[in-house]
């Protein structure tokens, strides 16, 4: 039912818009579906959509996979490590409050235009998300806790696999989730600033053409990788926290 | 003469000072101070083993404090305080704590939660399996040990707790408030399992509250605290017997004269510390 009502919402828009384009507002600035879905399919027909948004989510996937090893095992180091985080917190709180986009000439004269460029500045990006929410999720393991597992006998290695590792996953994958649309925002920005390939590439060049078709198609493609990487990350999240469906089946209690 | 050695029986249990028992637990002019915040000032207590003791009095008068102390979580600023005979250092690993929050690992079934400790100490798996099986059925959660912890209630939660608490057998248990959140009727069995796996398992106790009705009705001795810093004002025996029903109890005079008593102490001791 929620599946039919969605539908008949986008079918709506998409026909309201095919209708308006032309009539009440110019179609040069906002193209219609019909020619849109033309554009599109023409890109699938010759592949080019396919070797555009590949090299796109190669970047944000080696970024993403890259910024979230070093932002968690950052992130569990610094939560465990009180003194040392306490040292590096200026510098830290320095390089976080850089717009992360600000760095890309930087890495444009480091790796030139190509694909390691995108690479870096999505991992800068994704690494400062993962890293302060896993650190905060270490930072707030009960102490309680862990001095009840103390009496237990337990030693820092025994906290540290029973307790604070998965007690921060919940919050390591809070961070994931929060990267997913900033991992994209790294590749195609940076593919936007430079670069003769990817979607964001895609989407630039239509743009400076004039074809507002092409520049919606190239959005769809985005879109479309976007809720891609968003799916993935809930099933990973799903799989590897099966308590937390226990808990939404439950009845909540306030 | 089998009445009569029933009879004996429950005279001694009526006065735990009559067998002499080992002491376990000693404070000596024990006092805290958390910087300026004095916590506990001068506390004298000898505890026996075997004893079920409640610590009783208004909210923020130290009784957790004498707890974390025995626990070895950290030292008294003055005097002493030994288990065994010997001063307590960090971890005193033969206590076990269960407080107000149940502290289960949520992303844990009931099973693996008990088994926590068992894991620790590097016990095998089949034995593990057997020990958690086994206290499963003690606490009343047969059935439940797949469930995660997010999925029963609270009462439920308190019980795998305290299977966890019981599974690497601690000597000691330290109890701060730990059914304050449950509603009366769940309060009361709690309170009733509490005290039937306790005698069975011969533990001793030590048993914060301020719910002056569970400090009676629980205990062997109740050491009545008082004023900010926290001071042992008086200690009672509780002349009830070891064997208890905590649900008839409630008619009972000495139990409806002690809480009484306690009320009546307790009022003025309530005005001082302000909650």
């Amino acid at each position: 039912m929620m599946i039919l009502s969605r539908f008949a919402i986008l079918a709506a828009l998409l026909a309201f818009w095919e209708i308006a384009s032309g009539r009440l507002i110019q179609e040069y600035l906002v193209s219609k579906p019909s020619k849109i879905a033309e554009t599109f399919l023409d890109w699938v027909m010759d592949g080019s959509i396919f070797f555009h948004a590949g090299i796109t989510a190669i970047e944000a996937l080696a970024g993403f996979v890259l910024g979230a090893l070093a932002g968690m095992v950052l992130g569990m180091v610094l939560g465990r490590a009180e003194r040392l985080a306490e040292l590096l917190n200026p510098f830290i709180m320095a390089f976080y409050s850089i717009p992360k986009i600000a760095l890309a000439p930087l890495f444009i004269i480091w790796f030139g235009i190509g694909i390691e460029m995108k690479i870096l500045l999505t991992g800068t990006i994704v690494f400062f998300l993962v890293f302060l929410n896993t650190y905060t999720g270490v930072r707030s393991v009960s102490p309680e806790l862990i001095n009840i597992l103390r009496l237990m006998g337990a030693n820092e290695g025994d906290a540290l696999r029973k307790v604070v590792l998965p007690s921060a996953i919940v919050w390591v994958f809070t961070g994931l989730r929060l990267s997913v649309p900033y991992a994209m925002i790294g590749a195609i920005v940076g593919e936007m600033i430079a670069a003769n390939r990817g979607l964001g590439y895609l989407l630039s060049h239509a743009s400076s053409q004039f074809n507002t078709a092409g520049v919606f198609a190239a959005l769809a493609a985005i879109i479309a990788m976007s809720v891609l990487m968003n799916t993935a990350v809930s099933v990973l999240a799903h799989a590897a926290m099966p308590w937390e469906k226990a808990r939404q089946n439950r009845e909540i209690a306030i | 003469m089998k009445l009569e050695s029933a009879e004996a029986m429950s005279m001694a249990s009526r006065h735990p000072e009559a067998v002499p028992k080992e002491e376990l637990v000693r404070f000596e002019g024990v006092s805290k101070s958390f910087g300026a915040l004095q916590a506990v000032h001068g506390v004298s207590l000898s505890v026996a083993e075997g004893e079920f003791i409640t610590l009783v009095g208004p909210s923020g008068c130290g009784k957790s404090t004498l707890l974390n102390m025995t626990a070895g979580l950290f030292e008294p600023t003055e005097g002493r305080v030994t288990y065994r005979g010997e001063l307590v250092r960090p971890y005193n690993r033969k206590v076990g704590y269960m407080t107000q929050s149940d502290h289960l690992l949520h992303w844990r079934t009931v099973e693996r939660n008990i088994a926590v400790p068992l894991e620790i100490a590097r016990m095998p798996r089949p034995q593990i399996r057997a020990r958690v099986e086994e206290l499963l059925e003690l606490v009343g959660l047969a059935g439940f040990g797949a469930s995660y912890p997010g999925e029963l209630s609270g009462g439920m939660r308190k019980r795998c707790a305290l299977a966890r608490l019981l599974a690497y057998d601690p000597e000691t248990l330290l109890f701060d408030e730990p059914f304050a959140a449950l509603d009366a009727q769940l309060r009361l069995k709690m309170q009733m399992e509490i005290r039937r796996i306790v005698a069975k398992l011969n533990k001793t106790v030590l048993f914060v509250t301020h719910d002056l009705d569970e400090a009676v009705a629980l205990a062997d001795r109740c050491v009545v605290f008082a004023g900010r810093p926290g001071t042992i004002k008086e200690v009672l025996d509780i002349p009830l017997p070891r064997e208890r029903d905590l649900f008839g109890i409630r008619h009972n005079a000495d139990y409806v004269g002690m809480t009484a008593r306690l009320w009546d102490e307790m009022a003025p001791a309530a005005a001082q510390c302000g909650g």
